[in-house]
């Protein structure tokens, strides 16, 4: 059967098992949405911004592992979404976003709303397509799936002419994908597990280093099963965190600038580090030329590019980290005697972990008086349910949820850790929402960030996506004020946020429901009263303005030089 | 250290722009590159001359490696391969000077493809070295224009890049 290009992509997202998309009508793809008004099997999701739209893909990829679709028109539609595919990229998220352009005849013309948005996006997608022929429309979707969700992932932009949606040819979708350039490594080399487990099983200070990698190829069990069997320590970054359980034993709580000084130090006095799906970001080094100085490295990702990047590897291992992973538990399987001799070996180890987590915990001063953020991030966790979904901002509110949090499942915690990207988490939340109508979704967002995509809670209510928001409200951009204080002599420029907001009436105003707390014994209640409300709610707690997030390694200082008080 | 850098793609519109990507986001500068169709259909080979800090060439080469329209790369910086670049060059060649051309061209292999009373046009073909040593003599005789198109390098041996 005949059908016009549209239709055709619609036709294709179902082939590749999309039920919903988020996006925005235009223009340059009026023509896709006249189509999507007839068709049956799509969901669609109108966020207020494209921006928003765009994160709440990232948000429903991370949540479901499955591929994230965003709609924009061309031009500002489509500069819209940049934002949204940078903060994909750097953390990997499999998308697809589809924008429209301007008739082929008009491309380069300057156009009414024409950008050229391929170019404008080539080094924050993973891979785009101009496709200039309907012909080529199903192949071309196939393939961006394909690419999307396979090897490393991460966003495929397909720019789709006005005159190509209107076009008309027969819907053939292709069945097999083959692109010669593109061959991921999936299978880990087994020649090269079997040297990083006798590398292991010689180490008498190893570390398991553990990155957003794990999240994404669904390894966690088989993190959680090497880990308890050789009884090694663990430490994730920021992406990592929800992969392996806050509250295990053998869990060291996430490293770097903000990280545990448990963790830091146990990077900085180790004799190897076996780094699972983690790319040694600089928030994670610290000053490199002084990094894990006595340690071997073992470093297992699916992308080459990752590895040797920032740091000496002793073993490099490419592959998907679950097959590593598996193979290693293989691998050691078939000597276990020699595994739990192992596992005795590192007592003195674990004691030496011990002490440093005993010596400085996550912590922070009570009071009566001033609500403190990290006791809010303690009650949400006490009063959410076992299986809640947590979406962060960026800045003070991220780093407080991120050490206080103690994130018991994979694919619980949303956050962009990469690009650092304030006004993801509302919206982040509300695809994670769509996702699973029916967990808890909690967003905790700085009354900075929140603002910048604050218009996302008209979407929430209109789909009746009962997403709880909470504001950390201290008037302030906390973390670069932060940054102020300790290093700028108290030079507040331009982080105060002088004006107050009700945030009560604001959630009034978007039909959803407002709660406050001021004081410490009012949190638990405006959490239980939010927890329970069944449409979308603002929770306001107006916390200590000049909180920090502490301890904290200042710039260009060693991994293990951190400040407790400042 | 100068890296020679064949890079077969995919015979598609905006891959050489991503290939230039990887090199101008890390602020390396391109001595020099080229692009034509290979003898298989819809591969074409992108030879790139660039120098610069090792570490960073090898991330640039990974790089290249992962772009999705890459097929093969291959670094010829161990000196295996044949390296041949052409170069057009015009020349003022007037009375006393037109003989010292001639002698010049003569004696580097090269060929006259255009010829005024007041300018000769010389074709030069050989490693890059060669043309250089032209160049040097030609000079100082008056050197009006010149174009060179950057090597191109084919492995030594008798094995295709396939193989």
């Amino acid at each position: 059967m005949k059908m016009n290009g549209a239709r055709i992509l619609l036709e294709c997202l179902k082939q590749e098992g999309v039920d919903t998309v988020f996006g925005y009508p235009g223009g340059t793809v009026i023509n896709i949405y006249d189509e999507l008004f007839h068709c049956s099997g799509i969901k669609h999701i109108l966020p207020r911004h494209e921006q928003g739209g765009t994160h709440a893909a990232d948000g429903y990829a991370r949540v479901s592992g499955k591929v994230g679709v965003a709609i924009a028109t061309s031009g500002p539609g489509a500069t819209n979404t940049i934002t949204g595919i940078a903060t994909a990229y750097m953390d990997s998220v499999p998308m697809v976003i589809i924008t429209g352009q301007v008739p082929t005849a008009l491309i380069g013309n300057d156009a009414f709303q024409e950008v050229d948005i391929i170019g404008m996006t080539r080094t924050c997608t993973k891979h785009s397509y101009l496709v200039r022929d309907v012909e080529e429309i199903a192949a071309t979707v196939k393939k961006a799936f394909y690419i999307a969700r396979s090897g490393r992932p991460g966003p495929v932009l397909i720019d789709l002419p006005k005159d190509v949606q209107i076009a008309q040819t027969e819907f053939v979708y292709p069945e097999t994908v083959d692109i010669r350039g593109y061959k991921p490594t999936f299978s880990g080399h087994p020649r090269q597990v079997e040297k990083a487990v006798n590398l292991i099983l010689d180490a008498h200070k190893p570390v398991l280093y553990v990155g957003g990698g794990v999240v994404l190829s669904n390894a966690s069990d088989e993190l959680r099963e090497l880990a308890r069997m050789l009884t090694l320590p663990v430490t994730t970054t920021l992406m990592g965190l929800s992969s392996f359980p806050g509250d295990e034993p053998l869990a060291l709580g996430m490293l770097g600038m903000h990280g545990a000084y448990c963790a830091n130090m146990a990077m900085t006095h180790s004799d190897l580090i076996i780094a699972v799906g983690a790319r040694f970001d600089d928030r994670v080094t610290a000053k490199i030329s002084t990094f894990a100085p006595h340690a071997k490295i073992i470093h297992m990702d699916v992308d080459p590019t990752s590895i040797k990047k920032n740091v000496r590897v002793d073993l490099p291992i490419v592959g998907d980290v679950k097959d590593v992973l598996h193979k290693m538990i293989r691998q050691c399987e078939k000597q276990a005697d020699r595994c739990s001799r192992f596992a005795e070996s590192l007592k003195p180890w674990h004691d030496e972990i011990l002490d440093w987590k005993t010596r400085h915990p996550f912590e922070y001063v009570q009071s009566s008086t001033v609500i403190k953020p990290q006791f809010v991030i303690e009650k949400l966790r006490d009063l959410s349910d076992e299986d809640a979904i947590i979406s962060t901002d960026v800045g003070q509110n991220q780093m407080w949820t991120a050490q206080f949090f103690k994130f018991r499942q994979p694919r619980t915690l949303l956050t962009s850790g990469g690009l650092g990207t304030m006004g993801f988490g509302l919206p982040a939340a509300m695809g994670a929402q769509v996702a699973f109508p029916d967990r808890q979704v909690i967003a905790i967002c700085g009354d900075g960030g929140v603002q910048m995509n604050i218009q996302e809670m008209a979407t929430l209510v209109q789909n009746r996506l009962p997403v709880k928001l909470v504001i950390l409200n201290n008037n302030f951009l906390g973390m670069v004020r932060q940054w102020q204080e300790m290093f700028f002599d108290k030079n507040y420029s331009q982080t105060c946020l002088e004006l107050p907001i009700d945030y009560v009436k604001l959630a009034e105003a978007y039909g959803a429901k407002g709660f406050v707390a001021s004081k410490p014994d009012e949190v638990e209640e405006v959490i239980r009263k939010g927890f329970s409300e069944k449409g979308p709610v603002i929770m306001e707690f107006k916390v200590a303005r000049e909180e920090k997030v502490l301890p904290m390694v200042p710039a260009g200082a060693s991994l293990n030089e951190m400040i407790f008080n400042a | 250290m100068k890296h020679t850098i064949s890079v077969l793609v995919e015979n598609e519109f905006g891959v050489l722009s991503r290939v230039v990507a990887l090199f101008s986001a890390r602020g390396f500068n391109i001595d020099s590159i080229n692009a034509a169709p290979t003898n298989e259909e819809g591969i074409s080979r992108v030879t790139i001359v660039s120098s610069g800090d090792e570490k960073i060439l090898e991330q640039i080469t990974k790089q290249l490696n992962k772009l999705i329209d890459t097929i093969k790369v291959i670094d010829f910086t161990d000196g295996s391969c044949v390296e041949r670049e052409m170069a057009l060059i015009k020349v003022s060649a007037e009375d006393d000077s037109r003989a010292e051309v001639l002698r010049i061209v003569d004696i580097f292999r090269a060929k006259i493809v255009d010829v005024t009373p007041r300018s000769y046009t010389i074709e030069a073909t050989g490693s890059p070295q060669k043309i250089d040593a032209v160049l040097e003599l030609l000079r100082p005789l008056g050197l009006k224009e010149l174009v060179r198109t950057g090597p191109v390098a084919i492995g030594r041996g008798s094995k295709g890049w396939k193989s």
